[in-house]
């Protein structure tokens, strides 16, 4: 059994399943990090997500085309961002408060939702596997990286344009100035709640294609809580990734990998009781964190609401 | 000031708004705080059998929850509204919030607090005692406390193992590629029971055929299932077959890849009818009613009930897409578990 894991075929396996896996994460977290880089955190993903997820899923659902789902998301997930800059920014709540509220709030909204108008989980037609034509032939980079859904591709072009959009744009070099110091930012004339708005909405409406990218992409399915944890691990991947979008990419990219790598080992059969398995991804994480951490400072104004002085 | 009032407003909505979703649902209408007092005083054979049930999941979770539910609401449409209620609680996977609310249903008059679930046990010992008129029934188990002096609590254990014994039979007749994927939860209770019993019906069928297994580690990790069975369908399985609500995410992906998935508990076909080729289900309606007699007959509990083929508290619904040799072999696995010609040998992982 040993051979057979080691083989070419189950490490091109292994890596498919990593990259594919890394999908909903690369969107909730470089979305959550546009947020806390402007000072706002947002522990309501995961809600959002499964917002996301059911509208995208509905939409389907009762016939429109995927891409009017992945609409769907991205406008509910921005309406569930802007009641989060409601509260946490206009009115100044307990940002973490506030977060697990939206997530409560996300959690049993779509799960009423899938009661009241589908009932039981019913199989949709989201989007297909769609292999790059050329890229696809090349030999190993092919069959791992371009045998995937198209939200598994744009995910991954997120990365360069959060690069973009965070370094060289003025939206970007305002994120990041309302994030470490509002009042010298305030004083230069950027309102500083308006960026706030912006960056969470923005998230919030990334977080929403997260969550279509489970229900309309790697499931075709929704299922009341279908995300189990998942947005609440993209916010630690912000953490993890240093609130830069390479390092939530990597971040990312290993505790799927790790993750794919444990399925691969049970289901070849490789003997490691199952409990152990499933547990590597979050050791891994954790150990990561302990010995690489503390090396990045996080955004000096993060979860402190601005109030102008007067 | 301003901002700590308003988090704390947020979070007493939230909690509100949690605790309404949480709370009794009473079906019919009409089960109110008067009606619960009125029956408690009253004679308890002269009113309606009334049934709190309590899931670690929800209604519509296509697998454990769902089955009871269902079976429950058909029984109701038997006997009727007005000799059976029903009130029911999802959700209650953590086992504190599920004890404050067997406690409450078994305050408020209800005759039969079903707690559906095997981390219910160690709640349910503490309580019993406490409301002797009410009747208690839980599982997978066989433990009723009846060795404690409790005498108020049924247990109840569905043979998964038949039911993953004769899916087992079915895959094994449908394999081309001599591989089956089983996408799993955890490896306890009623889904070891289920994987033990699979193994053993395709071991019986075609000892050639391999079956992966794999856990996710849990009963909710709709994504990580769904990766599950991405790996088992790369790793060569040409059918799949799993347990748990989680098994929705890899309906899906069998969905999208056309591959047959053969289910257990409830009818899983509802999500996928064009590969959801067979569902082993669990029919709760003759148990729940031999609870109900047995208790209007005075034994309040101690007795543990089975589900099985022999019962027709298992049955398996065959989709038309089959092969006849194949739902044959099954049929005849059935009665074979039925009549006792058939032992499940079950060999250590």
């Amino acid at each position: 059994m040993f051979h057979e894991f080691l083989s070419v075929a189950t490490l091109i396996g292994i890596a498919n399943s990593g990259v594919r896996l890394a999908t909903p994460y690369l969107y909730a977290a470089l979305g959550e990090m546009f947020g806390q880089r402007s000072g706002v955190l947002n522990l309501g993903v995961e809600g959002v997500m499964l917002m996301g997820a059911f509208a995208a899923y509905y939409t389907v659902y009762i016939g429109g085309d995927p891409w009017l789902g992945v609409l769907a998301a991205i406008i509910v997930g921005a309406l569930m961002g802007l009641l989060m800059a409601l509260i946490s920014v206009t009115m100044q709540a307990q940002q973490g408060i506030s977060g697990i509220g939206l997530t409560l709030f996300g959690v049993g909204l779509s799960s009423l939702l899938l009661k009241v108008l589908v009932g039981s989980p019913i199989g949709i037609s989201g989007f297909s596997t769609w292999k790059v034509p050329g890229l696809n032939s090349i030999p190993v980079i092919g069959p791992i990286f371009f045998e995937h859904n198209i939200l598994v591709y744009i995910a991954y072009l997120l990365v360069p344009v959060s690069l973009y959009v965070l370094y060289r744009t003025t939206f970007g070099l305002k994120i990041r100035a309302v994030g470490q110091n509002p009042e010298a930012a305030d004083s230069l004339g950027v309102r500083v709640n308006a960026v706030r708005y912006g960056t969470v909405m923005l998230g919030s409406a990334m977080a929403g294609i997260a969550g279509a990218s489970l229900s309309i992409g790697l499931l075709n399915i929704f299922q009341e809580n279908m995300t189990n944890g998942l947005g609440f691990i993209a916010v630690a991947l912000v953490y993890f990734g240093g609130w830069r979008p390479l390092g939530v990419l990597i971040g990312a990219l290993l505790f799927s990998t790790v993750n794919a790598l444990q399925l691969w080992m049970q289901v070849l059969g490789v003997p490691i009781p199952s409990d152990l398995a499933v547990m590597m991804p979050y050791l891994l994480t954790i150990v990561v964190l302990a010995v690489g951490g503390q090396r990045i400072r996080q955004p000096a104004a993060l979860t402190k609401p601005y109030e102008r002085g007067e | 000031m301003r901002k700590v009032s308003w988090g704390l407003i947020l979070v007493l909505i939230v909690g509100l708004i949690l605790a309404a979703c949480a709370a009794p649902v009473a079906a019919p209408a009409g089960g109110g705080q008067a009606a619960a007092t009125e029956a408690a005083a009253e004679a308890e054979s002269a009113g309606p059998i009334r049934v709190a049930l309590l899931m670690p999941s929800t209604i519509n979770d296509i697998s454990w929850s769902q089955s009871m539910y269902v079976s429950l609401k058909e029984l109701q449409d038997e006997l009727g509204a007005d000799k059976l209620e029903i009130a029911y609680s999802e959700n209650m996977f953590n086992v504190p919030d599920a004890a404050a609310a067997i406690r409450d249903y078994a305050s408020s008059g209800y005759n039969l607090v079903i707690a559906h679930g095997a981390q219910y046990g160690d709640s349910l010992m503490d309580i019993a005692p406490d409301f002797p008129d009410v009747s208690f029934a839980w599982g997978t188990t066989t433990r009723t406390g009846k060795d404690q002096g409790i005498e108020n609590i049924f247990a109840y254990e569905p043979r998964g193992d038949q039911a993953g014994y004769v899916t087992g039979v079915l895959a094994a007749k449908l394999t081309k590629s001599k591989i089956i994927g089983l996408v799993g939860p955890v490896d306890a209770g009623d889904a070891k029971l289920h994987v033990d019993g699979f193994l053993a019906g395709v071991k019986a069928t075609d000892p050639d055929v391999k079956v992966n297994v794999s856990f996710t580690g849990s009963f909710g990790d709709t994504a990580l299932a769904a990766e599950a069975a991405n790996t088992h369908i790369r790793a060569g399985a040409d059918v799949l077959t799993g347990s748990a609500q989680q098994v929705v995410g890899a309906i899906g992906v069998a969905k999208e890849n056309g591959v047959p998935w053969l289910g257990v508990q409830a009818d899983q076909s509802t999500a996928a009818p064009e590969i959801v080729l067979a569902s082993a289900i669990y029919d709760w309606t003759q148990l729940l009613r031999d609870i109900i007699a047995m208790r209007e007959a005075g034994t309040m509990g101690g007795e543990v009930l089975q589900l099985t083929y022999a019962n027709g508290g298992i049955r398996t619904i065959y989709s038309d897409a089959l092969p006849a040799e194949a739902v044959e072999a099954a049929k005849a696995a059935e009665a074979g578990l039925a009549d006792g010609s058939i032992t499940i040998v079950v060999e250590p992982r």
